[in-house]
């Protein structure tokens, strides 16, 4: 029988689906916009006899999930922004180490101690390895409490497939709101596979497995980060993820994840109404970011209006993607562009701005004027 | 012919890199032949911390799991609770357990995680090359305290005896500190590992012994002469013995089963 919707909030709806997903372990430390989700595993790990403590420090709820993945354990941990900066030495660990975990960060404003209301500034922090060394995780972005409960569930699955952190970069809005959500069935931890690499239970003799990321022989550790980053040229062709919707005829695209992705659309809606032709360009997997499509995009032409709860980073992504159209040539690139608007410091922008601002564009610099040259500021 | 005295199964037989005089070597000796007695090698995880100890796991026949500096107390807490009927062992520095890991091993120590960590007390960082450590003691020489540590007018701070630090915790069970600068302590701190670790294994809470050893490179000494040093100023400020040992109402209590 189906599982029935049920009303959630999007932390409690990680949560439920984290549990369902087989996870044994969970460690995590106060911070909102996320405390939801830390109570929620409060009471339901510790019911179902699985192991949840409240750590002393993010910093040590992170290495908690190092020691209990080390043993082959699902195991996670879940922050807000200023806790995932703490966390970040453990996350680069975690990589070097190839060790598996889930990290959700219900990310709030920026920087410093800002705000705790929702925002985006965390994205090259979260793309781009923000511990030390080479290294990339996944990243997945949910946009609303269902997927928030898919995205959750399978990043389990693939911290295991590839062997390391995989993170759900929601925010604040995405956390604290209620909607209907059909949950994942449960899984059975003790159903799934043994993990050959993990420590503990040695038996038949096998040599001892080593859970580190210690190297001191140069020429060793650079073929091992070699080995890791040809596993993460495997990862960008299994993981690429994103939504489209009415990018076929648009004039322009809005390029968004997330809570703001929500907004976009509802500023294509309007601007639709209107007769604006607008299309969305929702990237769901930010590492590995779709490159790929959005640059097909780029290729025929597509104007792109980047909305983002922060000063501009993902745009940088869609700017990377219009560059490798160029770079393949072709005539209609030429006509590509990209132009960025952004609140920040937890202000959510509303559908009509965004729509103020794709109708101030087309009216500057209308679809047929290539203007790809210089990215706007 | 029976084999009274060999060399531990769980200790690879190869030579450490471990400088003479060190007293790693024989601390890693005592905690093997203790997992060979107790027949606990193939369930046994080592913990090797940052510091000249990050090598354990090429010396321990067991499987390990290396953390960042300090964080040594909060993995060995995730591993223990996955494991619970595993020997897991935080082998750490002063400088890993007693300066930048402070708050992993007092907040571990006070959950009661049952798992044993083994302290080795040096009075100096090695690896970095002979920084001023948080047990160095009140006018010590370091590369960072070049005149000697100095709680006044540098304003260097004290060493901290950690054994009595976490003896004030309710879930700390057994807190012991030996020393390895001769025979007889050699001896002693073997029978304070092996009560540890056999409480571990009947899920008893916390234990952790520390163990006072010898630094010949760092100190800028021979290694008899470093014996001695140690004999002469780490003994008299750092006492030796059971600081705390509650194994008996522990094991009375009995919680079996409760969470």
């Amino acid at each position: 029988m189906a599982e029935e919707k049920r009303l959630m909030k999007g932390n409690e709806a990680i949560a439920e689906s984290a549990i369902r997903a087989g996870c044994r372990a969970y460690f995590g430390y106060p911070i909102t916009p996320q405390n939801e989700l830390t109570a929620y595993m409060a009471k339901y790990m510790l019911e179902k006899g699985r192991v949840f403590i409240q750590a002393e420090s993010e910093v040590s709820a992170i290495n908690m999930v190092y020691g209990a993945a080390a043993t082959g354990a699902r195991s996670m941990t879940s922050s807000s922004s200023p806790g995932i900066s703490l966390k970040q030495e453990g996350i680069s660990y975690a990589c070097g180490a190839d060790v598996p975990c889930v990290v959700v960060n219900v990310a709030r404003s920026g920087p410093g101690l800002g705000g705790i209301s929702p925002g985006q500034g965390d994205y090259f922090q979260s793309t781009r390895g923000g511990g030390h060394g080479d290294y990339y995780h996944i990243v997945l972005a949910p946009k609303s409490v269902q997927e928030s409960a898919d995205l959750t569930y399978e990043a389990f699955e693939l911290a295991d497939r590839w062997r390391m952190p995989v993170m759900i970069l929601a925010d604040g809005l995405i956390g604290q709101m209620m909607e209907g959500v059909v949950l994942p069935p449960p899984i059975d931890p003790d159903s799934l596979p043994p993990k050959p690499w993990a420590a503990g239970n040695r038996s038949g003799g096998r040599e001892p497995n080593h859970v580190t990321s210690i190297n001191l022989v140069p020429a060793e550790l650079e073929a091992k980060n070699r080995e890791r980053y040809a596993r993460y040229d495997e990862i960008k062709k299994a993981v690429n993820r994103y939504e489209e919707v009415r990018t076929e005829d648009a004039d322009l695209v809005f390029v968004a994840y997330g809570t703001s992705s929500r907004v976009a659309l509802g500023a294509l809606e309007m601007a639709r109404a209107e007769g604006l032709k607008a299309g969305l360009f929702r990237p769901i997997s930010l590492w590995p970011f779709p490159y790929a499509r959005l640059a097909e995009l780029a290729a025929k032409g597509k104007r792109f209006l980047a909305v983002e709860m922060s000063m501009g980073q993902m745009v940088e992504d869609v700017r990377l993607a219009v560059a490798e159209a160029l770079s393949k040539g072709g005539e209609k690139a030429r006509l590509s562009r990209v132009d960025f608007y952004g609140r920040c410091g937890g202000m959510i922008p509303s559908e009509a701005e965004v729509l103020a601002e794709a109708k101030r564009l087309l009216a500057a610099a209308p679809a047929s004027v290539p203007a790809n040259a210089a990215p706007k500021e | 012919m029976e084999v009274a005295f060999g060399h531990p199964v769980s200790l690879k037989p190869i030579q450490t890199k471990y400088c003479p005089g060190c007293g790693h070597g024989v601390i890693h000796r005592l905690v093997a032949e203790v997992v060979d007695e107790l027949g606990v090698q193939a369930k046994s995880i080592i913990m090797n911390p940052v510091g000249c100890s990050i090598w354990a796991d090429l010396y321990f026949d067991f499987d390990s799991v290396q953390p960042a500096h300090g964080r040594t107390p909060a993995a060995a807490t995730g591993v223990k609770r996955c494991l619970p009927d595993h020997l897991v062992v935080c082998y750490q520095g002063d400088g890993d357990l007693a300066a930048i890991g402070t708050a992993e091993i007092i907040h571990a120590a006070n959950r009661g995680e049952k798992f044993t960590a083994i302290f080795v007390n040096n009075a100096i960082y090695g690896m970095t090359g002979g920084q001023m450590a948080p047990t160095t003691l009140v006018g010590q020489k370091a590369t960072t305290a070049p005149y000697g540590r100095d709680p006044g007018v540098a304003g260097m701070g004290y060493p901290i005896r950690v054994c009595e630090l976490l003896a004030t915790l309710g879930g700390t069970r057994y807190l012991a500190r030996g020393s390895v600068h001769n025979a007889v302590n050699v001896r002693k701190t073997k029978q304070y590992i092996k009560k540890a670790f056999e409480a571990q294994m009947r899920g008893l809470g916390f234990g952790m012994v520390e163990i006072l050893s010898p630094c010949p490179t760092n100190w800028q000494m021979g290694p008899i002469e470093a014996e001695e040093w140690l004999e002469r100023n780490m003994v008299p400020y750092y006492p030796l013995g059971e600081i705390k040992n509650t194994l008996e109402a522990a094991a009375g209590e009995a919680p079996a089963g409760a969470r």
